[in-house]
């Protein structure tokens, strides 16, 4: 058997693959999006990219009634989006296995919020594993189909940013080919009307009992380690980590299974130690459900709600023991858009026409630091637009001349459509500005239906952004170069001053992008230390010690951009845009 | 080779590769290992940090305060900032490259001018490699980080060819050749 270090994403696609998995479908989304890209080099497994997570569980959903294992991936906020049909799903159950992965971002590395996935294991009666290394990873998932078929109901693999994103070894075996199950037709399971789902709900109570019960009595996924008895932990996933190297005297209660949680067996496990402390990271999940059952714990009492937890942060609360750490004042790196982004000549001009701009989720978001500092508002995929309108029907048509909506072409197929559709229905005056830079930027560039090719690779048609727009009912349609800052700012104030919907396709590929053709880096001569260009925050060019700026060479694209914006024509290179 | 590298610098500097060599040759010496690498936002350009853990055992990917041995930075002004992490006379091998953060591009900070002498204070012992020249004589800017990966291995005391095997493992096979060179350079500093 190769052992191998593996990503604790790679080992979720390995796991899925051993486990004979025949449809992925998913959303790119950090800490989960490798996933789907490792699985999708199995030439015996099918993987796509889906539009958003919804969908990407409702084919999942789709493969699984149709008899075949079937998985979705996300991140803890695509398990928002797809909630509607994992609540339903939890009803008809399965047939062919169906497994969820859900990728939590303690710390928010990556993400708008650090909500806990496990409370939706609970809300909709689905049942929820997390895995403490690489190798439990592909365990546990291989396991959750298992599990997803055994109990005929979806299963959530939980991950976390550090599980999802360390790597360390993993045994592989061979896939097992699982033959797919016959469908059947039955309404009584796969139909959700009030008449069938009143016998399903009675389903999911009673297979979550089952479920309770076999837990209660012990299974080789939830484990006890009995060490010294003075203190008892209760944890899980990484942490589970943490707690053995920052206490390794302590006696654990490690659940494999975070939801149901197998409360009897922590009964007895209480019942040994003389003292019992929940550690787990985000919401107090474990612990509210061992006060109710009885069980005497801390838990949020010694931790915080907030951020990741670590070695360091358990010794300090349990043992008292904190470290030095020495204050050093240095200027922050936080991240940018790279040098070249079609992004940054855009912001510039909406921040120097000073606009209330409602912005959205991508590598665009950035457009809210300084010194760009464009961005007003920012909530979660796609809601740009519905913000924008809110803001035009509060405050009307004198706000809206002031007003924009930006959205990036990945987010606006994943759920700004339905936004503008609204807009055009209610009647807004309202401007819309797509970001369409071919790809999802943010993620790493995955693939989406308006880039021509698959996750596999494979050609698709392409969605035709501008058709699509004008379907909706746009009238006014102006397609620009992000670029060329003239017609950008030309295009904004036209959109501005029409009534009704306007939308601006600003385009222009991602830099970062393989088919993206840098040109020769721009220079500076005779700089007149203006510093006009350094207010695009481009990070190839600096202000030196003696107020000239500078271009880094090596870092430049030559998108020429900053040029536009200098007066005395000092930077050099490129083409006169 | 029981030993934790934090690996840091700028997002898009290729700590991955670094990491990813490292834990070859922990696998080639038969070791326990956990990497933790950095996705997603701040790839883009902000402070990025990766976790090399090699043990007989291995349990948090993380490594905490004042538990590095060494720390292997990028970058200048990233080095300093992560200092906190390095055991009591541990070693740090800085690539002298300055990159300008945001802060300092619009001109609200300077970029710390004494880095050098102030990570010579807080550590055991200090290696500055000026990477970008080396990798720019190889004609090969890219391989910055693999000049760093030769010039820790020594520190590590490891052979030029057990750190050449795993980068020849790791890395495809069209980009060897080139970054065999830059490896060498690093090695011999
Ligand atoms: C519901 C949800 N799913 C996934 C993500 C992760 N995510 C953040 S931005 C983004 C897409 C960005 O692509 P695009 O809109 O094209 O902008 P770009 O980054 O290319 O500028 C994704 C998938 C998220 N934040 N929320
Ligand atoms: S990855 Fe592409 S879209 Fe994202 S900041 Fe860089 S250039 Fe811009
Ligand atoms: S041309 Fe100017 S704006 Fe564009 S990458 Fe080069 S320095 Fe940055």
């Amino acid at each position: 058997m190769a052992k191998k270090l593996m990503l604790g994403n790679e080992a979720i696609a390995r796991g899925a693959y051993e486990a004979g998995v025949k449809v992925v479908s998913s959303y790119p989304g950090t800490p989960s999006t490798e996933i789907s890209e490792i699985i999708a080099k199995y030439p015996e497994v099918y993987a796509e990219w889906a539009p958003n997570e919804k969908v990407a569980t409702e084919v999942a959903v789709g493969a699984s009634f149709a008899g075949v294992r079937s998985m979705a991936c996300m991140k803890h906020v695509g398990v928002n989006v797809a909630a509607d049909p994992l609540f339903t799903a939890a009803y008809t159950g399965v047939n062919g296995g169906m497994v969820m992965v859900a990728a939590d971002d303690p710390g928010m590395h990556s993400s708008q919020n650090e909500q806990d996935s496990r409370f939706y294991a609970r809300a909709a009666h689905v049942p929820m594993l997390e895995p403490s290394d690489s190798q439990e990873a592909k365990e546990f998932t291989k396991l959750a189909f298992e599990l997803s078929e055994k109990y005929d109901t979806p299963v959530f693999v939980r991950t976390t940013t550090r599980l999802a994103h360390s790597q360390s070894f993993v045994e592989e075996e061979d896939r097992v080919e699982v033959p797919n199950k016959p469908y059947v037709k039955d309404i009584t399971k796969y139909t959700m009307m009030p008449s069938s789902a009143i016998g399903r709900h009675l389903k999911v109570e009673a297979r979550e009992n089952q479920l309770k019960e076999d837990l209660n009595n012990g299974v080789w996924f939830n484990r006890e380690e009995i060490r010294d008895t003075k203190l008892g932990v209760v944890c899980s996933g990484i942490v589970y980590q943490y707690v053995r190297e920052a206490l390794p005297d302590a006696s654990i209660f490690k659940l494999g299974m975070v939801y149901p949680v197998a409360i009897e067996q922590i009964k007895a496990f209480a019942s040994k130690v003389k003292r019992v402390i929940v550690i787990e990271e985000l919401e107090p999940f474990f612990e509210n459900q061992l006060k109710a059952n009885g069980i005497k714990c801390d838990g949020k009492n010694l931790f915080t709600l907030q951020g990741e937890y670590s070695v360091s942060l358990i010794k300090e609360r349990i043992l008292g023991i904190s470290q030095d750490v020495e204050k050093i004042d240095l200027p922050v790196r936080p991240p940018v858009m790279c040098a070249g982004c079609p992004h940054r000549g855009v912001f510039y001009i909406l921040s120097k026409l000073k606009l209330t701009v409602s912005a959205d989720i991508g590598c665009y978001t950035l457009g809210a630091v300084a010194p760009l500092s464009a961005v007003d508002s920012v909530v979660c995929m796609g809601a740009s637009v519905g913000i924008a309108h809110g803001f035009e029907k509060a405050l009307g048509r004198d706000q809206s001349k002031h007003t924009v909506a930006v959205i990036g072409d990945s987010t606006f197929i994943h759920s700004g459509i339905t936004g503008l559709v609204n807009a055009v229905y209610n009647g807004s005056n309202m401007t819309l500005i797509i970001l369409d830079n071919s790809t999802t930027g943010m993620t790493g560039h995955q693939q989406h239906p308006a880039t021509g090719l698959t996750l596999k690779n494979t050609p698709a048609p392409i969605l035709p952004l501008d058709d699509l727009v004008k379907t909706i009912g746009v009238k006014s349609l102006d397609i620009v170069d992000s670029y060329d800052l003239a017609e950008v700012e030309r295009a904004v104030k036209e959109a501005l001053n029409t009534d009704g919907v306007s939308v601006v396709i600003a385009k222009h590929p991602c830099a970062l992008l393989k088919t993206y053709k840098a040109k020769p880096a721009l220079s500076i001569e005779n700089c007149k230390k203006c510093g006009m260009c350094l207010k695009i925050g481009c990070p190839a060019i600096y202000k030196q010690k003696d107020g000239s700026a500078l271009i880094n060479t090596s870092q430049c694209v030559g998108c020429g951009v900053c040029k536009q914006l200098c007066k005395f024509d000092a930077i050099k290179g490129g083409d006169a845009q | 080779m029981r030993t934790n590298i934090l690996i840091v610098g700028v997002g898009g500097q290729g700590t991955l590769l670094a990491s990813r060599i490292l834990g070859t040759l922990a696998v080639n010496k038969n070791l326990d290992c956990k990497l933790s690498e950095v996705h997603g936002m701040s790839q883009r350009g902000g402070s990025v940090v990766t976790n090399v853990k090699i043990a007989d055992k291995v349990l948090s990917p993380i490594i905490g305060l004042g538990d590095a041995d060494i720390i292997l930075a990028f970058e200048q002004l990233e080095a300093i900032r992560y200092t906190n992490y390095l055991k009591k006379g541990g070693t740090i091998v800085v690539n002298t490259q300055q990159i300008m953060p945001m802060p300092v591009i619009t001109g609200a900070r300077e970029y710390p001018s004494n880095i050098l002498e102030e990570l010579d204070k807080r550590c055991g012992k200090l290696i500055a490699v000026d990477a970008l020249e080396i990798a720019k004589e190889i004609g090969s800017v890219k391989s910055v980080n693999v000049v760093m990966i030769g010039a820790l291995a020594k520190q590590l005391g490891i052979s030029f060819d057990e750190i050449d095997n795993a980068l020849k493992q790791t890395i495809k096979p069209a980009l060897y050749e080139l970054n065999k060179a830059a490896l060498e350079k690093g090695y011999n500093i």
